[in-house]
């Protein structure tokens, strides 16, 4: 029969433009296929450092996040009631002037009115500067209810931390063990690395309570009870410590295990003996005297307890380290039924860390110098790589969690080093290096700083002498003293309550926060429209702005539509969340590859608008006129500090500098030639060992990271936490309430600890209840994607087998799932492959009837649910009639995975979603949804 | 119906390693994408912001629950058209619009010719083949036919669009016919199954098996334990310590 033959070369586009992803966090190169102006295909840009050409379900789809009838296409002015979704569409001189007067009135009055959040905020260290100028404490991003635990976690132990500012050699290790990482973060360098590890032959190990996604092609996995990770954790180290398998070199000389704590009795026990340089001390085993830890003829002393001349008991970290792990308490046999690991797969665990680690790893030949000025021909492999995520975050315990976490790959030499988890620039930076929160300074007056920091001590906290909270959402006061990421979560519920004191706008950008993003999601919808008793909302003014038609913008006095990434530009910025790799430093743009078609504008351009009418210092020019056309012009010419912007790539007025260097006008346009990145290779000799590699400290200061060398040890021991915890036990100037005091005292452990997470009783409530991300969702965004959707519209409750025995449950039962807080209806599918007590699902694929411009009774809204409903931003009430926040206790990250539940089956005719929520109107001038689609059929061949 | 080839030249199929799938759907998303604005009649996707979308998809993920080592797993399985070398969708075509390439092996869907029928989609035991709703025309993986000649791409993108996108690098395509070939080599390296052996289809495209994993067992059964060196540091893990800088 004859062969029909298709042109085998038809036309694929017009042009290529290469940009950066925005589908979830990764921010992946690609390239972008354009036909008649459209999008026709989106493919990984090959060269780019994060996803090297590969690029994931999400990032294939862009054509149709671009062109979603959900998107906003002008701004609009409120003319229902709050949350029914009614607007009418103004102009854009209208709407900024709308907002313009109501903030420039908050701020000559008193500027902390304003609680300026944003969500998935890739340009923080925009919005950050834009707050600052402004001169409202009252402002952070996401990372409260996201990762903080993991951010700050690592930054007081490691001065970087998993994902953004580490991650693990995945070319050379040979162990890599996953906690609490659901399908997320990074998703593409992740899903490369794995498979990477695997073909080389080496062995990944998931903990986690389920078996999905990641943890599917992991040789062994952990389904271990949610929020005891930690205590895992600390029981392998246990083991290590008890048989000496740890890495004694690196101990000795890159981290704080030979410092020495003061033991005596007083207001300084547990602090660090210093010198009067105020270097911390070690004792030299060659003469057994005092010397500074960065003497660089010292041998220290791991062991030693010593007596002073003066009668001053002290002793190493070490040694206390020892003393506290070998506890009875972390003995395997111990933890084995509170984790639900068995005592044998610890010790085999701990066993198989330390033979992949030490026993069985090479050094090999690499030139390097330490910061002693020690000269070195070889390094020693260590190839364990960890990587941690959610699991371990989203648990009151997050933060001591994530710390024992990096305790292990202290112990086991692994940090930086090649085959371990290794910094990507411009990290390590320590957290004494980082700013602390700039305080609250007065009407019409900038912040002295960044409203967000690393305190050192008591003395940081942004309290009141009377111990008030200065910000709206308690964030660095003694409900959460190192709330690195500001406590987002909680600022709705606080300003509706007035507590610590009212506000009179609150501005979010790109942050659902009256859906998936809150806690207990119908009592945030309530305080978004609660009114006091003369009928006024008690949060007076609400700006949101947001590219789609969102359950938040519904809540909002006044809309201002931003574009999607293909229509503006970004910066992807090492001032911000950077995506270096461990071998190279790099950043990235994002530019208009298509014509905006709608009367929208980029959010960056509009609050540099704003920034130039509001008259902010920064935004204007030296008489008084905007200084920044838009975030294009901001990007290349701004200046944080003398030679450092937002871009790092061809810098100098010739725009032949990297790093540091003048402004250049045409940056990016260097940006845009090169695949909208830029990327420089960290020299050979600077790319292990980094927090103590003297030729890393002077290429990082040359490049702008810091402004001199920081080089500093690994944190075993915090004496940070220490300050804390000794203010909790009554001593120094600055002390928590007495209510607080034992929680403080407790939770602020300077060495990493474990305690039970939540407080919920296990009797009434025996069952936890967590979501995991899907790998073809990004949080809330997705569902309006009619290809994303049709993999999930619709979540239901994986049950274990054995507990849909107890309760007699079969597939496609409604059972009803209850908290102290809430109960919800919803339907179940068994599952095995999942901790025997956890029950879970989807992340965000329930939808409130009417938003995101999807059929009122779409799968999304009449079989996906959240679980959001049934967690409480506070936990029950304590005997002395307290509520704490239901967070962590030193970082306020919300703790979402702390949820215990239970689960019955529905009476007979008990079906359909529960809690049901009144639909939302679509915008005005809302696209109508197509009843077909045939994306691409004008270029079919 | 319409006859097979007696042989092909070449046997252009895809290599899909289960070790590594992990299920993620990049591999479904970039093919529609491609595919919807390439070769024939765009996927269709009705009811796209409704009640019940649904689509066309030249390839779906598959993902169930099984066992590993005694312990529960979850297996993801990528299933696209195979390519069978005894295609039953060609034979039992009635309008000979279902045809197997006797250059390479590629069985496609000549749509000016298929009257959507569906007997095609009856006969694939893999249900590899979609019937587009709105084009009324049968719809299945062309192995990215306009992509894998196209001059218009650049050389080391002519590959099909999953192959090119898969983040774990689980997808290989080429030349099963050439024992030399990545495809061939990977095949013969690890072990390999055709899908459902006994529809006596003779795939083209292989799935390489998930490598026995080291599981809990081996973990939880030592050939030592680290308790052995501990009791080796009798004086304890404090003295032992500092004796190693005296080189003991």
């Amino acid at each position: 029969m004859p062969e029909t033959l298709p042109n085998p070369s038809p036309k694929v586009s017009d042009e290529v433009k290469q940009t950066t992803c925005y589908m979830c966090a990764c921010r992946c190169g690609i390239d972008v296929h354009l036909r008649d102006g459209r999008v026709r295909y989106i493919q990984g840009n090959r060269k780019h450092p994060v996803n090297r050409g590969v690029l994931c379900a999400k990032g294939s789809t862009g054509m149709l996040h671009l062109e979603a009838p959900s998107r906003l296409n002008s701004p609009l002015l409120r003319t229902g009631e709050r949350g029914e979704g009614k607007f009418k569409s103004i102009s854009w001189d209208e709407a900024l002037s709308i907002a313009t007067g109501w903030l420039g009135e908050v701020r000559s009055e008193d500027p902390r009115k304003l609680a300026f959040f944003t969500g998935r905020d890739q340009s923080q260290s925009l919005t950050g500067w834009w707050a600052q100028q402004y001169g409202t404490p009252n402002h952070a991003a996401h990372g409260g209810f996201c990762s903080v635990n993991m951010a700050a976690g690592g930054i007081y132990s490691i001065g970087g931390s998993f994902w953004e500012f580490g991650q693990p050699d995945w070319e050379e290790c040979k162990l890599v063990m996953l906690f609490g990482v659901a399908e997320d973060h990074d998703s593409n360098p992740i899903k490369m690395g794995l498979s990477a590890v695997r073909r080389n032959g080496g062995k990944i190990i998931s903990v986690n309570p389920v078996r999905t996604g990641y943890s599917a092609v992991a040789d062994t996995w952990i389904g271990i009870n949610p929020g005891t990770d930690g205590l895992l954790v600390l029981s392998i180290i246990g083991e290590l410590l008890r048989s000496g398998c740890i890495d004694v070199d690196s101990l000795r000389y890159h981290t704080n295990a030979p410092w020495l704590v003061n033991l005596s009795e007083g207001p300084e026990k547990g602090l660090i003996i210093r010198d009067d340089q105020d270097n911390p001390m070690v004792v030299d085993s060659q003469n057994g005297k005092l010397v500074s830890h960065m003497d660089p003829n010292a041998q220290p002393l791991l062991s030693k307890t010593i007596t002073t001349p003066e009668g001053q008991e002290i002793a190493t970290v070490f040694s206390l380290m020892v003393e506290k792990y070998l506890q009875p308490e972390f003995l395997p046999a111990n933890v084995s039924e509170k984790t639900g690991v068995p005592a044998s797969i610890i010790e085999g665990l701990a066993r198989e860390l330390y033979q992949v680690a030490i026993e069985h790893s090479d050094e090999i030949n690499h030139s390097w110098r330490d910061i002693y000025g020690r000269e070195h021909k070889t390094i020693k492999k260590r190839p364990v790589a960890l990587h941690a995520m959610r699991g371990i975050s989203a648990h009151s315990n997050g933060f001591q969690s994530c710390r024992a976490l990096h305790l292990l790959q202290i112990l086991l030499g692994t940090i930086d080093t090649p085959g371990g988890t290794r910094y990507k620039p411009p990290y390590p930076k320590p957290y004494n290096i980082h700013p602390s929160p700039a305080r609250y300074a007065g009407p019409d007056t900038p912040l002295s700083g960044s409203p967000l920091g690393y305190p050192k001590g008591p003395e940081d906290l942004l309290i009141e002498p009377d111990g008030t909270p200065q910000r709206i959402d308690k964030a660095y006061s003694w409900e959460a003293p190192l709330a690195a990421h500001g406590m987002m979560h909680s600022v709705i519920s606080n300003a509706a309550a007035e507590d610590p004191y009212p506000i009179e706008v609150l501005f979010l950008y790109m942050a659902n926060m009256a859906w998936n993003s809150s806690m207990n999601t119908p009592s945030a919808m309530n305080d978004l429209k609660a009114k006091d008793q003369d009928g006024n909302y008690k949060i007076p003014k609400i700006i949101v702005s947001d590219a789609f038609s969102s359950e938040m913008t519904s809540f909002a006095d006044l809309v201002l539509p931003d574009t999607t990434y293909f229509e503006r530009y970004d910066g992807i910025s090492l001032l911000d969340r950077p995506i270096g790799e461990p071998d190279l430093v790099a950043d990235a743009i994002r530019y208009p590859v298509v014509e905006v078609t709608r009367n929208v504008r980029p959010f960056q351009d509009v609050l540099l608008e704003l920034g130039g009418r509001l008259k902010l210092p920064g935004f204007v020019d030296e008489i008084n006129e905007p200084k920044w056309k838009n975030y294009a012009h901001y990007l290349a010419t701004h200046e944080r500090k003398k030679g450092v912007g937002p871009l790092a790539g061809w810098r100098g007025k010739k725009g032949d500098v990297s790093g540091k260097g003048e402004p250049n006008p045409g940056q990016i346009d260097k940006y845009i030639e090169n695949g909208s990145f830029w990327s420089a290779e960290i020299p050979e000799r600077a790319l292990y060992l980094k927090n103590v590699n003297q030729d890393y400290q002077e290429w990082a200061m040359n490049m702008g990271f810091y402004d001199s060398p920081n080089p500093f040890k690994l944190e075993i021991y915090s004496e940070t936490l220490r300050k804390f915890q000794l203010a909790g036990e009554g001593h120094g100037p600055n002390q928590p309430p007495e209510e607080l005091r034992t929680r403080i005292a407790e939770a602020f452990d300077p060495f990493p600890s474990w305690y039970p997470p939540g407080n919920i009783s296990e009797e009434d409530f025996p069952y936890s209840a967590i979501t995991q991300r899907p790998m073809a969702m990004y949080h809330s965004w997705g569902s309006f994607n009619p290809w994303l959707r049709q993999i999930h519209s619709e979540n239901r409750l994986f049950v274990p087998e054995s507990i849909c025995q107890k309760e007699n449950l079969k597939e496609d039962d409604w059972v009803w799932v209850e908290s102290p807080t809430n109960r919800i209806r919803v339907q179940i599918k068994p599952m095995k492959a999942v901790n025997s007590n956890t029950l879970w699902t989807w992340n965000a694929i329930g939808k409130r009837s009417g938003a995101w411009n999807l059929s009122p009774n779409s799968p999304e809204t009449t079989k996906g649910f959240l679980l959001n409903h049934l967690i409480s931003e506070l936990l029950p009430v304590q005997p002395d009639g307290m509520r704490w926040a239901n967070s962590d206790p030193i970082t306020g990250q919300a703790a979402w995975y702390d949820l215990k539940v239970r689960i019955k089956k529905a009476k007979a005719g008990e079906e359909g979603i529960y809690p049901e929520f009144k639909p939302q109107h679509e915008p005005p001038d809302s696209r109508r949804r197509p009843s077909t689609l045939q994306y691409g059929k004008e270029w079919t061949e | 119906m319409t006859s097979l080839p007696k042989s092909t030249d070449r046997k252009l199929g895809l290599v899909i390693d289960l070790d590594v799938c992990v299920g993620c759907h990049a591999c479904v998303t970039n093919c529609k994408a491609w595919n919807t604005s390439g070769y024939g009649a765009p996927l269709a996707d009705e009811s796209p912001y409704g009640h019940d979308p649904s689509g066309v998809w030249l390839n779906r993920i598959h993902s169930f629950e099984t066992e590993q080592n005694n312990m529960s797993a979850l297996v993801h399985f990528p299933k696209s058209c195979l390519h069978c070398d005894d295609a039953p969708c060609v034979t039992v075509c009635p309008t000979g619009a279902s045809y197997k390439r006797v250059s390479d092996g590629i069985v496609l869907v000549d749509e000016s010719k298929c009257m959507g029928c569906g007997l095609c989609a009856w006969a694939c035991p893999y249900g590899a083949r979609e019937m587009d709703p709105v084009a009324g025309v049968m719809k299945k993986c062309t192995l990215c036919v306009d992509r894998i000649y196209n001059e218009n791409l650049p050389e080391e993108d002519r590959e099909p669009a999953c192959v090119r996108t898969c983040p774990t690098n689980a997808r290989f395509f080429g030349d099963l016919s050439d024992p030399d070939s990545e495809v061939s080599q990977l095949v013969a390296r690890r072990e390999s199954a055709d899908l459902m052996p006994e529809q006596e289809t003779s795939p083209v495209n292989q799935y390489l098996l998930p490598i026995e994993r080291y599981g809990t067992d081996e973990l939880a059964s030592p050939d030592f334990n680290l308790a052995s060196l501990a009791s080796r540091k009798s004086g304890g893990i404090l003295s032992w310590v500092d004796n190693l800088l005296n080189g003991n």
